[in-house]
C-alpha cells in the first residue's frame, strides 16, 4: 500500500493543572490514506481535539513525529510552515467565531485566495464565485457579513475558504455538532462529493459515532488520551474492541419506529 | 382516568425587538396529559423552547402573549421551582458559580418546601445521592466548576427536582455534553420521573433520542406544531412531510454510508 499522506506516532502532551500534571495525549498514534476519511471519536475530555490542534501545527506536542506527504511536520518553521498551512485546512464546530464577523462573505473567502498567491487581484471575485458554487452557494452572497448568514450557510463558507487553496487534508473538528439534522445531512453529501471530486483527506473529528460512521473509511477510538482502537470503520462499529468503543456503540441512539 | 396538566388554547408568543415584531409561536393548540412523557421535537426557530418558556411562565419581557394555558390537574398557575422543575442545555450557566452544590441544591429546597436550612441541607444530600453523583457528600461543597459538564447537569436536575414538582421540563438537556453523558443523562431523567410520578416535556432536537422512551411526540416547525401523537403513530406514520423528512435524516449506526468501502 502506498504510504500515508499523515502519519502521527507517538504523539504526547501533558498540560499543568495547578501542581498536577495531566496527560492530555499518550502516545497517540494515528495515519490518513490519500481522499479517505479517518474519523478520530470520543467522549468530551478523551483528547481528539487536542490531537486535532497538534496535526494541524496549533498546539506543539511534547514528544511525537508527524510526517505529512513526505515532510517531516513538526521540524518546519516559519515559511516552509506557512508555505504548507496551504494543504493542511481546518473547519471548527463554530463557524462564527472561526471567521471575523464583520467581514463579507466574500472577503473571507478572497483572504486565502491572496495570501496564498492562488488567485490574481482581477480573478478574485469570480474565484469566489466559483468557491461559494462549488460549495452550492449563489454568488449574491459574497456580499453579505459573516453574521448576517444562517449557521448552515456559514458553515458551508467555512467549508468553501478550507477548500480554497485546494488543500490535501482538512481537518474537521466537530465541524456538524451544532447544525440541524436536516442541514447535516446536506453538508455530510457537500463533504462526500467534494472529496471524490478533489481527492482530499478527512480527519473528521466528533463525540457523534453514527456520523463518523457514514463518512470514515477508518475509525480511531480515543480514551483517556490515547487511542484505544483503531480499523476499518465498519469493523469499529460492528464489533468495537475497546471498553471505550462499546460504551460509544451503546450510547448511539436508535430510532425506534417501534416500541 | 385521563387528567389534563397543561390545557395550551390557542398560545401564539410574539418577540418585540428594535421595532420589529417576531412571532416565536403561533396559534398552539396542545394538552399536556398528567403522567406522560411528551417530547417536543424541533430545529433551530421552531418555537420549541419558547413554548417551554411559556409553559414555565419564564418568557422574558418583550414577549407578548396570547391564548390561554390552563392547569386543571392543579387547580393553580404554576410557580416555577415549586411546581415546574426546569432542566436547560447548559448547566454550567444554570448554576450559581459562586454556592456550593449543596447550597443551591438547599435554597430551592427551602424556599418551596417550607423547611430550615439544616433540613434543606440533608435534603440536598439525598438528592445528590438520586442523581448518582459519585461521592455525594464531598459534592455538597464543591463548585460547580470543579464538576464535569455531565455532573454539572446532574446537579441541576437535583435542583429542579428539589421541590418536587409536578412537572419537569428539560430543554435540550444534552446537547452540550458527549454520548455516553447523553445516554447516562436521559436514563437518569427517566428513572426520576418514574419513581416520582412526574410529567416529563423532553425538548430535543434528536427525534432518535425522542423515540427511545417518548410516549407521545409533538413536532414543531417554524412556530407551529406540525403534528402530535402517540410516539409509534409518529414515527411509523408520520402525517406531515416534515417529520418523515427528519426522520429520514437521522443517522445511527444502521444508515448506510456515505462514502465507498471498496478494499
Amino acid at each position: 500500500m502506498n504510504a500515508p499522506l499523515l502519519a502521527a506516532t507517538g504523539i504526547s502532551k501533558t498540560y499543568a493543572n495547578g501542581s498536577r500534571r495531566v496527560a492530555a495525549l499518550d502516545q497517540a498514534s494515528v495515519a490518513v490514506t490519500h481522499g479517505q476519511t479517518l474519523g478520530l471519536v470520543g467522549s468530551s475530555g478523551s483528547g481528539k481535539s487536542t490531537l486535532a490542534r497538534i496535526l494541524l501545527r496549533l498546539i506543539e506536542p511534547d514528544a511525537g513525529r508527524i510526517d505529512f506527504a513526505g515532510v517531516d511536520l513538526l521540524s518546519l518553521r516559519g515559511e516552509k510552515l506557512r508555505a504548507i498551512r496551504r494543504h493542511i485546512q481546518m473547519v471548527f464546530q463554530d463557524p462564527l467565531s472561526a471567521f471575523n464577523p464583520r467581514a463579507t462573505v466574500g472577503s473571507a473567502l478572497a483572504d486565502p485566495l491572496r495570501i496564498h498567491a492562488i488567485a490574481n487581484p482581477s480573478e478574485l471575485r469570480a474565484a469566489v464565485a466559483d468557491l461559494l458554487e462549488r460549495v452550492g452557494l449563489g454568488p449574491a452572497l459574497a456580499l453579505r457579513a459573516i453574521h448576517e448568514i444562517s449557521g448552515g450557510q456559514r458553515q458551508r463558507v467555512a467549508i468553501a475558504r478550507a477548500i480554497a487553496t485546494k488543500p490535501d487534508l482538512i481537518v474537521l473538528d466537530e465541524a456538524l455538532s451544532a447544525l440541524d439534522v436536516s442541514v447535516r445531512g446536506k453538508i455530510l453529501d457537500l463533504l462526500v462529493d467534494l472529496q471524490r471530486e478533489h481527492g482530499i483527506a478527512y480527519i473528521f473529528v466528533s463525540h457523534d459515532l453514527a456520523v463518523v460512521r457514514a463518512i470514515s473509511h477508518r475509525i480511531a477510538v480515543m480514551d483517556a488520551g490515547q487511542i484505544v482502537e483503531h480499523g476499518p470503520a465498519r469493523d469499529v462499529v460492528a464489533n468495537p474492541q475497546s471498553a471505550a468503543g462499546r460504551a460509544l456503540v451503546a450510547a448511539v441512539p436508535r430510532l425506534r419506529l417501534n416500541a | 382516568m385521563i387528567k389534563v396538566l397543561a390545557h395550551l388554547d390557542g398560545v401564539s408568543v410574539t418577540h418585540r425587538a428594535d421595532g420589529k415584531t417576531t412571532a416565536a409561536l403561533e396559534a398552539v393548540d396542545l394538552d399536556i396529559i398528567s403522567g406522560e412523557r411528551l417530547a417536543i421535537i424541533g430545529e433551530s426557530g421552531s418555537g420549541k423552547s419558547t413554548l417551554a418558556l411559556a409553559l414555565a411562565g419564564l418568557l422574558p419581557d418583550n414577549a407578548d402573549v396570547t391564548g390561554r394555558i390552563r392547569w386543571p390537574a392543579l387547580g393553580h398557575t404554576p410557580l416555577p421551582g415549586r411546581d415546574i422543575g426546569f432542566v436547560f442545555q447548559d448547566a454550567g450557566a444554570s448554576l450559581n458559580p459562586v454556592l456550593t452544590v449543596g447550597e443551591q441544591i438547599a435554597e430551592v429546597a427551602q424556599a418551596h418546601l417550607g423547611i430550615g436550612w439544616y433540613e434543606a441541607y440533608g435534603h440536598a444530600l439525598r438528592l445528590l445521592e438520586r442523581v448518582h453523583i459519585p461521592q455525594p457528600e464531598a459534592a455538597l461543597g464543591a463548585y460547580p466548576h470543579q464538576l464535569s459538564g455531565g455532573q454539572r447537569q446532574r446537579v441541576c436536575i437535583a435542583s429542579a427536582i428539589a421541590a418536587r414538582p409536578k412537572l419537569l421540563i428539560a430543554d435540550e438537556p444534552t446537547s452540550a455534553l458527549d454520548m455516553v453523558v447523553q445516554a447516562e443523562i436521559v436514563a437518569l431523567l427517566q428513572e426520576l420521573v418514574r419513581e416520582d410520578g412526574m410529567t416529563l416535556v423532553f425538548i430535543t432536537h434528536d427525534i432518535a433520542l425522542a423515540s427511545g422512551f417518548a410516549d407521545r411526540i409533538a413536532v414543531f416547525r417554524k412556530a407551529r406544531l406540525v403534528e402530535i401523537g402517540p410516539r409509534e403513530k409518529v414515527l411509523a406514520h408520520p402525517r406531515d412531510a416534515y417529520t418523515a423528512s427528519l426522520i429520514a435524516s437521522h443517522i445511527d449506526l444502521h444508515s448506510p454510508p456515505l462514502i465507498d468501502e471498496a478494499a
